[in-house]
Order: C-alpha cells, then structure tokens, then sequence
C-alpha cells in the first residue's frame, strides 16, 4: 500500500514544482507518401498524418485527466521531408501545417535535411525554402543535420545555414526574428528525438512510434534543497532518486499512450526542460549547488554531474531511454538563465563551454541583428565541431532579432520566453567561412 | 482492479464523507481506504477507491465528483493510483 507522505510527495511535485510531461510526440514515417509530383505527395502526407494521429490529442488528455499529470504538448514528427518529395517542398510544409492544425498538436517537426556529408538537390531545395516555410506555417518545426562524429562537419551546410537563419530571421521580423525559434541546426541529430524544434522521424525507426518527453527541474531543485552543504556524492545521489521517480511517470504515460493508441512505445526522453516559470529552471538548480548564477566558475562542472546523475537515475525507471536525454540550457526558457545573461554572468562564450557537457546545445539565444551569416556559420561550425569530436548530439538554434542590439530584450512569449540580447564576438571570420568543403571526421583513438 | 485516489482538502465542515461516500455509493464505486486528518480547521481526507464497479468513464467520474466540490467548496481530485505505484513502487 502506498503511503500518505508517498502520495502527498507525487502531488506536491505536479502541483508546486512544475513536475509535468513535457510532451507526447507520435512519430511517423512519410517515405510510403514519397512522389515525384509534390502536389499528390502532399494530399497523402496530409491524409496520412490525419489518419494516424486523430487520436493523438483526446488521447493524451485522457491520460492527463486520469493520472493527474499535465501533459503539455502533443507533437509530431515526420520522415525528413527531403527524403520524400525530389519537387519543390513547398506544397507539403503547408500539409504539414495544415495537418497539424487539424488534428490539433502543438508542433510538428521534420522539414529536415540530413546533410552532415553532404546534400542531395532535394535537400537544396528544402534548404532554400527554410525562410519563406517558416514564415509563412505556424506549427511547423524545422532541423537540419550539418555534422556527425563518423562523417565530420559539412562546411557547405554550415555556410549555408547562416545566411538562412539570417533571412528566416528577417521574414519574421514582426515577431522578433521568431522564425528562428522553429530551426535548429545539428550536429549528430538523434532519431527518436520528441523534442522540438529538432523533432523528425529517422529512417531507422518503425512506421509509427510514442515518444515521451519528462521534465520538472523544479523537483530536482527542491531536492537539492534537502542537501544544502553536503558533499557531492550526496548531491548526485539525490538527483539519481529525483531523476528515477520523475521517469518512471513519464514510463507509464508512454506505456498508457501506447496501449490507448495501439503504436508502439519508442522511447522516454530523460530530460530537464525549463519553462520561463518560476521555479520550473535548470539554471536555478545549479545556483541551489552553490554558484551564485550560472555562468559562475563551476557552472560546467556542476552541469556535468547534474547531466550525468539525472541520466543514470532515469535510466533504470525505463525499458527503453533515447532522444536527448539530459539537461536543456535553452536562454529564453529559463528564468535562471535570463537573469544571469541580463546580469553578465553567463557570456555565449560560457554557454559553448557548457554545451560539451549538456544534453543538446546553445539553445534560443538572442544575438544582435547585425550579426553577419558568417558569424552565424561560425557559431554552428564550433558547435558542431564539439558534437563530432565529443560522440554527442549538439546544435544551434539562435535568433538574430532584427533590429535589436546586445543588452536589448527580445519577446517570444509562452513557452518560448524571453531573452537578453547577448554579444558575439565582432572578430571577422569570413575568409574561413568562405572555405566551405568538409573537416574530416575525427580519429577515435589516441585519446587524450 | 483499477484503483483511484481521491484526495478532499478544505474548511472542515459537516457530512464531508457521507456526502463523497454517497456519491461513490451511487456509481457503484466501492472504497477500499480512507484516511482523514484535521489541521488547524483544515480539513484533508484521502480515500482509495474501485473503479471496476463503476461501468463509466472516468471524465463521468470525476465530473460527478465535481458537483460535491462546488455544493461542499472543497478541492476534490481523482486520478489513478497507478501514477503513485510508478513512482514509488519498483
């Protein structure tokens, strides 16, 4: 039998810290709807997702009512369009939006390119649609694939994709470059993936799968209250606890799902994703550890054991663990982050460092207008060169908010935050971005 | 047998549980366990219930219970016990 104080801790953390399931994302495959003609691939793209993913939605506010447990997105995410459709992808980003609005998810991820080697015509197309797509859909996410550790860094792919953050930035500059908040670039993209903007469906996944995504930094944070000045053995030990019983609720609502829509459980993604809410931070769980902001000397260390200790504990709460797994350092989503950027404490510079060590990357970071594409390219090029060398999935994903300069404040709302507009390095880097071709993969061997 | 959790909390008052229990009693809900408290006039009362008996959906459920939290102001909350087995129980 499951006692009182079990049962008012379970409450305590869905009520008072944020404890929620970030997301149910139901992948689906589109390569059956592949057609030379982009119109016909779009109406089977469209009835395709309309069919499968009907039940996604009451489904998943079944089970939130049921179990008590807040499930805030229900998203898709499909085959990497430019797998499916040669033509102009134009046509199928607006199914894309429109079957996502139909069947009333929060985002749909995969108007992807998977170009780490190098790209296909259909992915210059999708590429050079990025811009326009994501100015013109509201639902649509969109991800490209520049690096992996087994083919190094496509240089191409990295000048190109700062010249399209740049103009993405600028068709949506009503909105403070928001188009950017919906493009992420990566390094070594993982498959199963259930967050966004970086969602897609790989190709080595089945026709159709639930992934679930946990978070509640809040929970850890107040744990870690427990143990104020205790060593770190301590410290790791009670994030490894907090970690485990926030996953196994994320087990049991993708076990739930999967039954109630009779598609597989893919995976649970261990991570800690802030919200801009109060108490719902990752940043905020580093200063409980003792810094006084993060971005503190000691940030990186500290992060590292958080990513490491919440993996470890979440990992024995699941049958099958994949996606991003960690800690999430996304700027404009954590209260903590936004105040130590605004305060100066936390440079870009600081954030890369903390990149190496992180679940993802240098995530929703607002940087000047006038920030060139180059600049830009040479921001993703230093990530993606973590990612390959390091064997971890890495990305970029910031917006150059027209118009404003460093020290400025940028406004996506919801989710999405706020952020202070943060300085790039003005040293010039065009010639070596001019290069473009590939830098090799990386030797595994000879470690040090 | 699928288990639910019912937690009361509010300004103590009288018939709390006959009025929860009767609303139970009425969809065939059967209760396995209660525990009730009062702390400071504030009243907090759990109670571990049967659905099987029911033969309802669970929004019905709990939007029954819904009616007895606006006549009583109490907060009134259902979810399945499975959540807590998940997290506290391997």
């Amino acid at each position: 039998m499951i006692e009182t104080g079990e049962i008012l801790q379970t409450m305590r953390m869905i009520r008072e810290e944020n404890f929620d399931i970030r997301t149910i994302t139901l992948g689906i495959n589109l390569l059956d709807c592949s057609d030379p003609d982009a119109d016909r691939c779009a109406q089977r793209v469209y009835d395709k997702i309309c069919r499968i993913a009907k039940d996604l939605v009451k489904t998943g506010e079944n089970i939130e009512r049921e179990f008590g447990i807040p499930i805030v997105n229900k998203r898709i995410s499909v085959t990497p369009v430019s797998l499916i459709c040669q033509a102009d992808p134009r046509p199928i980003a607006r199914a894309l939006d429109r079957a996502a609005q139909e069947v009333g998810v929060n985002f749909l991820g995969g108007y992807s390119a998977l170009m780490h080697k190098g790209a296909t015509l259909a992915d210059e197309r999708l590429l050079a649609s990025i811009p326009e797509v994501l100015s013109e859909t509201k639902l649509l996410c969109s991800s490209v694939n520049v690096a992996s550790t087994r083919a190094g860094i496509n240089m191409n792919a990295v000048r190109e994709m700062g010249g399209i953050i740049k103009k993405t930035a600028e068709l949506t500059a009503d909105s403070d470059g928001l188009g950017c908040a919906k493009l992420v670039v990566f390094a070594n993209a993982v498959e199963d993936n259930p967050f966004m903007a970086g969602a897609f469906c790989g190709v080595g996944e089945p026709e159709c799968a639930i992934n679930v995504g946990v978070s509640g930094p809040g929970v850890v944070k107040r744990a870690l209250e427990e143990v104020r000045g205790e060593p770190f053995d301590i410290v790791a030990e009670t994030i490894k606890r907090t970690a485990f019983k926030i996953t196994r609720v994320g087990q049991l609502v993708a076990r739930e799902a999967s039954k109630r829509m009779n598609i597989p459980f893919g995976i649970v993604d261990l991570s800690l994703a802030p919200t801009p809410a109060r108490g719902d931070s990752v940043a905020h769980i580093l200063t409980e550890m003792g810094l006084e902001m993060a971005g503190a000397p000691g940030t990186t260390a500290a992060l590292a054991l958080l990513n490491d200790a919440v993996k470890k504990g979440g990992v024995m709460a699941s049958n099958h663990v994949g996606g991003l797994s960690g800690a999430f350092i996304p700027v404009s989503e954590d209260i903590g982050m936004i105040e130590a950027a605004a305060a100066g404490a936390l440079t870009l510079e600081k954030l890369e460092a903390m990149t190496c060590v992180c679940s993802v990357g240098l995530d929703m970071i607002a940087v000047p207008g006038d920030t060139s594409a180059a600049a830009i390219s040479g921001i993703i090029a230093d990530e993606a060169a973590i990612g390959m060398v390091n064997n971890k999935t890495t990305a970029v994903r910031v917006i150059p908010a027209p118009g404003k300069k460093a020290g400025d404040r940028v406004e996506f709302g919801g989710l999405l935050g706020f952020a202070p507009v943060m300085p790039v390095n003005p040293c010039a880097n065009d010639d070596f971005i001019s290069r473009g071709g590939r830098i090799p993969a990386p030797l595994h061997s000879l470690r040090n | 047998m699928t288990k639910a959790l019912i937690s009361v909390t509010g300004l103590d008052t009288t018939g709390i549980i006959a009025r929860v229990a009767t609303r139970l009693a009425e969809m065939n809900i059967n209760i396995l366990d209660i525990t009730q408290t009062i702390l400071g006039g504030y009243f907090t009362m759990m109670m571990v219930v049967d659905l099987d008996g029911a033969h309802m959906e669970f929004s019905a459920i709990d939007e029954a219970l819904q009616s007895v939290r606006d006549e009583m102001k109490m907060a009134i909350h259902i979810q399945r016990m499975d959540i807590f087995d998940a997290m506290h129980r391997i």
